[in-house]
């Protein structure tokens, strides 16, 4: 083994992202709680932690320009520390998207509850879900479990249209609790943002491990998988 | 024109070291080839294999076919000849310390025959152009010996030297490894203007240079051809694992 340096830099560069993604992952899993038991504190929690999320997305990136800057690094090392900057700004709006859902469950506090026709315990479940498996596959560095994370998008997808339809409609014909709905729609909308992040991320996973761009693969192929195994 | 080179099967030995095994490769015509590998695999005599350089030593030998163009030139063809059709520099530039700029670049010429003045002079203001190094020295072809030269502008010389014999192709090797960051530049900058004229095969350990300067890449290790792609795919995604370990750095 040699550029023995270069290899440390690497690890460590991984365990900064790691710490990022421990972050992240933590703070939109306490959004939802915070909006499960309407537990403002949990909020305040969110808020802090995206201080911190921002400041560790600045420290990754100046470690992995320093690292393309001085190391020239080539192949799957490259691949990784593209992956690297790439996944780093996914994990940052995982954590604007958790402070906005806090910001929404504070909104809430205000307004009486409402029994509103949307299932976002379940949607934020999926959606966290996705988060923590595609950053199992990234620690594992197993391509086949990033795979597994794009399917489970179109779940969490096909759950915003449906809220969006439902909401809406209560907005038109129950103007009393449109705020409500409005919050919830909010809601919906960055979880389903999360899930796209997560996605993205599986993405990248896929892209440092084997090299293959299956970025947009349904629009380009038509939803064939071009890079799928077997 | 530059013209293609088609290995096929290619051995070499220095006495009983079997330096080159099994060697097939097409290299295409007017384009830039690198050749990497870690020291001792075999790319610097692979390419002394494409000017029967290789069998200068006299305890060395060759087996298998090796095309360029139509030309087979274990075959068909003196070693001499070879040599006028595949120009060669090397790592260290080596001009010829006593003669003037103007003779450097002629020397070929003179060495086939050449003796016409203007013909002369026209192909050393054309190879000097060529390798870009004519602005420097037009006003001094004849006081100034190639040595008196910097080591960047003595490597342009000798290219300038290979062109006037107006090869088909030029083999590099290690063409930039002596010199500063900013004549490496310019012998760069060369081999991406020269490819469109002559087929270049550049051996390197510049890794960074191979990626900028060739269309394709072959990487060698302990007398094999282990992978041969475009420069593309070498570098950002190699199909073996042992070409990866080696331009990640994981051993060589």
């Amino acid at each position: 083994m040699t550029r023995i340096r270069f290899q440390q830099s690497l690890d460590d560069l991984k365990e900064q992202l790691l710490v990022m993604a421990g972050l992240a992952e933590q703070a939109i899993q306490r959004a939802i709680e915070a909006y499960r038991v309407r537990d403002l504190s949990i909020c305040d929690l969110v808020s802090r932690s995206e201080i911190a999320i921002n400041r560790l997305e600045r420290e990754i990136d100046q470690t992995a320009l320093d690292l393309l800057a001085m190391e020239q690094p080539m192949a799957i090392d490259l691949r990784f520390i593209l992956s690297v900057i790439k996944i780093n700004a996914d994990l940052e709006r995982v954590g604007d998207a958790a402070k906005s859902i806090s910001e929404r469950v504070r909104g809430m506090d205000q307004m009486a509850v409402a029994d509103l026709p949307v299932d976002i315990p379940r949607m934020a479940s999926l959606a966290a879900a996705m988060v923590r498996k595609c950053l199992q596959s990234f620690i594992e560095a197993d391509a086949e479990m990033a795979r597994s994370v794009l399917s489970m998008d179109d779940a969490v997808d096909a759950m915003n249209r449906a809220a969006y339809k439902a909401l809406t409609k209560v907005m038109e014909e129950q103007s009393h609790i449109a705020p409500q709905a409005l919050n919830a729609l909010m809601i919906c909308r960055n979880l389903e943002r999360v899930a796209d992040h997560a996605t993205n991320i599986a993405e990248d996973v896929i892209f440092w491990l084997q090299g293959a761009d299956v970025r947009h693969y349904k629009s380009v192929t038509g939803g064939r998988d071009p890079h799928a195994v077997g | 024109m530059g013209v293609g080179i088609e290995v096929t099967n290619l051995n070499a030995w220095y006495g009983t070291n079997h330096t080159l095994q099994d060697i097939n490769l097409n290299i295409p015509a007017n384009h830039a080839t690198a050749l990497i590998g870690p020291s001792g695999c075999g790319k610097s005599t692979f390419v002394r294999c494409l000017n029967r350089m290789h069998e200068t030593n006299p305890i060395a030998r060759v087996t298998g076919t090796v095309r360029i163009g139509d030309l087979d030139i274990y075959q068909d063809a003196k070693p001499v000849e070879i040599r006028r059709r595949v120009g060669m520099v090397f790592q260290r530039p080596n001009p010829f310390p006593t003669m003037s700029i103007y003779d450097n670049v002629a020397a070929g010429l003179k060495l086939n025959g050449y003796s016409n003045r203007r013909v002369l002079d026209e192909t050393v203001e054309r190879s000097l152009k060529n390798s870009a190094l004519w602005d420097e020295v037009k006003d001094e072809l004849k006081k100034k010996s190639g040595a008196s030269l910097s080591g960047g502008q003595q490597q342009r010389l000798c290219i300038a030297r290979a062109l006037a014999v107006d090869p088909e192709v030029l083999l590099m090797d290690e063409p930039a490894s002596a010199l500063d960051p900013v004549s490496t530049s310019k012998i760069e900058d060369l081999i991406f203007q020269l490819k469109t004229q002559y087929t270049i095969v550049i051996v390197t350990h510049n890794m960074q240079q191979a990626a900028r300067v060739a269309e394709k890449t072959g990487f060698f290790l302990n007398g094999r051809m282990v992978e041969f792609d475009s420069t593309h795919k070498i570098f950002t995604n190699p199909s073996d694992k042992r070409t990866e370990d080696y331009i990640t750095g994981r051993f060589g």
